[in-house]
């Protein structure tokens, strides 16, 4: 076996029992973890497949970033798990039969001679000195700066609404404005009453 | 590296709603929260500008600029201002629903704006990356907009089903749009055709002609989860329903002529040659949702989810037309088709939007008139508004004379001429199912008692417009041929041959 050969299925096996962890294993922050680790070895078959500046963008944004905040937000939260795992069981068997049926037909379509080495011959090889990540650089901000841009518009459209839909005034809360403590007049606190004098 | 500036000017209009929702987004923040009426007018506004714009700009000419990533076409011209229309009267109506509901801040007119520039981009795409690119955008903004109520439980729940369905379809589409890059190594439409043709031409080409298959079966399911046809329909009902009733008016008009419009770009711009597979899958579609839409209607107390159901079957209607434009090869009877199928997107947008403007316009602070019981004696509370809802329930259950009976029509005419003549005779049929809710609707207007008496509270700008939008539907439906004859003109300075 070629030495690349060797180092797919090593990265695909760790990959495929990774992903399986994710959904089986019973703490959450577990789950979160092996989940880094199905990340990782997919940035790995993608540097196998020659895809360099992909990679370690997915190691940088989601295994640095989204899944650092996950772990956050796993850990600060506090999930019940056994109420998420309520319906496992009864759900298992018909969650089971639709996998099964769509694993067999993807695999009958999949591996007829559609989509075999000789439908998709390999590319031809990189030149020497050639740069993924500059062809990426130069076509990302030339061809393609249209969806570049509509996908920030995309990002932009997100935060709005999950701003709009998280941000509330708290009633209630302690809270307390220290410039609207400073700006305070002696009339908003005082308010002076001339009364008549009682005699008696 | 030769990189040519590309021409922006036929993506003006564009460009243009891009800048202000930024404009409106700063400007809104910095506002005091008295001064929320800002974000309300610049959007309007905006939207007219685009819509005046994209008029000024319209010819016959067919460009395609940035990378081929777009292209601006007569269709997309009248699409795009149908849409910027449709938006104008949804937020026009939704005004005082919301504020009444204290969920009318800036945002939620800047979510409305976004998701109409997603639905240009999505009207005017040629290329697989910018059509996603678009249809995300208006997923996004309306997931956020179904959840506006947030304290609303069931608001919630419409928008958590709405957003992991559609999470779903928009997986399955770009599952497909892989499977079709890798069979022809393009992602812009107009070059996908090519490659197919090519293919065709040179050798049979069955090796790829499966994996296209493969991933046009995707493509279309990704495509009818988008329309809400049967069997990727659970999500209509109970998102209509749950929204608020001014975002289920945004869901339930605008996007459907984008779908439309993406659904045109994907099967007769891109994979034309396949047509003859996928009509047969639109078929079965079609065949679903006319039924299901239909009976399943027959069972509904509420009106939002009537409509919902009522929505599905006027889908299937569409298909139909997507699907008899071509008979065993030929393609005589595509313009036909494809025309009767755009006919009947802009007449389903014109009364969709005055149906759930009539149940806004009964709705009051604190009060949703959503059940059919809420209509009873409507005769007696308003005559004139019973009498414009008597319109809408009659065009859409297609009683002659108003535009759905056109829309139908036209849409039969063209089935009879593929030789479908029993799926026309199904379409017929579950039509007159349909029209026993409708005239249903119209028969507690008129002959029930009213329960609540209350007057009706709605300002003039909604009693006007919703008002013009029924006449409309009725004036339309005097002379249906003129709107018919610009949908011909659009289709054939787009697609030509």
């Amino acid at each position: 076996m070629e030495f690349k050969t060797f180092v797919f299925y090593l990265l695909a096996t760790v990959m495929v029992f990774a992903a399986l962890r994710v959904v089986t294993v019973r703490n959450p922050v577990h789950a979160a973890l092996f989940l880094v680790l199905t990340f990782f070895n997919a940035a790995g078959i993608w540097l196998l497949l020659q895809a360099e500046f992909l990679a370690i963008v997915l190691v940088m944004v989601y295994v640095g970033a989204v899944m650092v905040l996950f772990l956050f937000v796993v850990m600060m939260l506090d999930i019940n798990i056994d109420r998420l795992r309520e319906g496992f069981w009864s759900y298992l068997p018909v969650g089971a039969v639709v996998g099964v049926i769509m694993l067999a037909e993807m695999v009958l379509v999949l591996s007829g001679p559609y989509f075999g080495l000789d439908a998709m011959p390999e590319p031809p090889a990189a030149q020497a000195g050639y740069s993924n990540t500059r062809e990426l650089g130069r076509v990302l901000y030339t061809e393609y700066v249209y969806p570049f841009e509509l996908a920030s518009l995309v990002l932009l459209v997100a935060m709005v609404a999950a701003v709009a839909l998280t941000l509330r005034k708290r009633t209630g809360s302690r809270h307390l404005d220290p410039a609207q403590q400073i700006a305070v007049k002696r009339a908003d606190r005082i308010a002076l009453v001339s009364m008549p004098a009682e005699k008696e | 590296m030769n990189f040519v500036v590309p021409d922006f000017a036929p993506a003006v209009t564009e460009l243009f709603v891009a800048g202000m929702s930024l404009v409106i987004l700063l400007l809104t923040v910095f506002m005091r929260e008295s001064a929320r009426n800002i974000g309300y007018v610049l959007t309007q506004l905006t939207l007219i500008v685009a819509a005046l714009l994209t008029i000024f700009t319209m010819d016959g000419q067919v460009r395609v600029t940035l990378s081929d990533m777009y292209v601006d076409d007569l269709m997309g011209d009248v699409l795009k201002i149908l849409i910027c229309f449709s938006v104008i009267t949804a937020l026009i109506y939704g005004r005082g629903y919301a504020a009444d509901r204290g969920f009318d801040r800036p945002e939620y007119h800047l979510l409305a704006l976004f998701s109409t520039l997603g639905m240009m981009v999505m009207v005017t795409a040629n290329h697989f990356l910018s059509l996603y690119i678009g249809l995300e955008m208006l997923s996004l903004s309306l997931y956020g907009l179904v959840a506006f109520d947030r304290d609303s439980a069931r608001s919630t729940e419409a928008a958590m089903k709405y957003f992991i369905l559609g999470a779903l379809a928009s997986g399955l589409l770009l599952y497909g749009m892989s499977m079709v890059y890798g069979a022809t190594g393009n992602l812009s439409l107009s070059g996908v055709a090519q490659a197919i043709y090519n293919q065709a031409a040179v050798y049979d080409g069955v090796s790829s002609k499966t994996v296209l298959m493969f991933g046009l079966v995707f493509i279309v399911a990704g495509l009818a989860f988008k329309l809400g046809v049967v069997p990727f329909h659970m999500w209509v009902p109970d998102v209509y329903h749950g929204a608020p009733t001014s975002v289920t008016l945004m869901i339930g008009t605008a996007p459907k002529l984008a779908a439309f419009a993406m659904a045109m770009r994907l099967l007769v711009g891109g994979l034309f040659d396949l047509a003859e597979h996928w009509q047969t899958m639109l078929m079965l579609m079609a065949v679903g949702s006319l039924v299901l839409g239909n009976i399943a209607a027959i069972a509904q107390t509420n009106l939002k989810r009537m409509l919902a159901y009522s929505g599905i079957s006027h889908m299937g209607f569409l298909l139909l037309g997507l699907l008899s434009g071509v008979v065993e090869g030929d393609r005589f009877n595509a313009l036909n088709a494809y025309t009767s199928s755009m006919f009947y997107a802009i007449a389903y947008v014109v009364m969709s939007l005055a149906s759930f403007g009539i149940i806004i316009l009964l709705s009051r602070s604190g009060f949703e008139a959503e059940n059919i019981d809420d209509l009873k004696g409507l005769n007696k509370r308003s005559s004139w508004f019973a009498a414009m809802m008597m319109i809408i329930m009659f065009s859409m259950a297609g009683i002659p004379f108003f535009i759905g009976f056109f829309a139908k029509l036209s849409v039969l005419q063209s089935l009879v001429a593929a030789d479908m003549v029993w799926l026309a005779v199904l379409a017929v049929m579950m039509s007159l199912v349909g029209a026993f809710y409708y005239l249903r609707v119209v028969k507690v207007m008129y002959f029930d008692e009213p329960v609540d008496t209350a007057p009706i509270h709605a300002a003039s700008d909604i009693r006007v417009l919703l008002s013009a939008n029924c006449l409309a539907i009725a004036f339309l439906g005097l002379l249906p041929q003129q709107l018919i004859d610009l949908c011909q003109l659009a289709l054939v300075a787009s697609f030509q041959g």
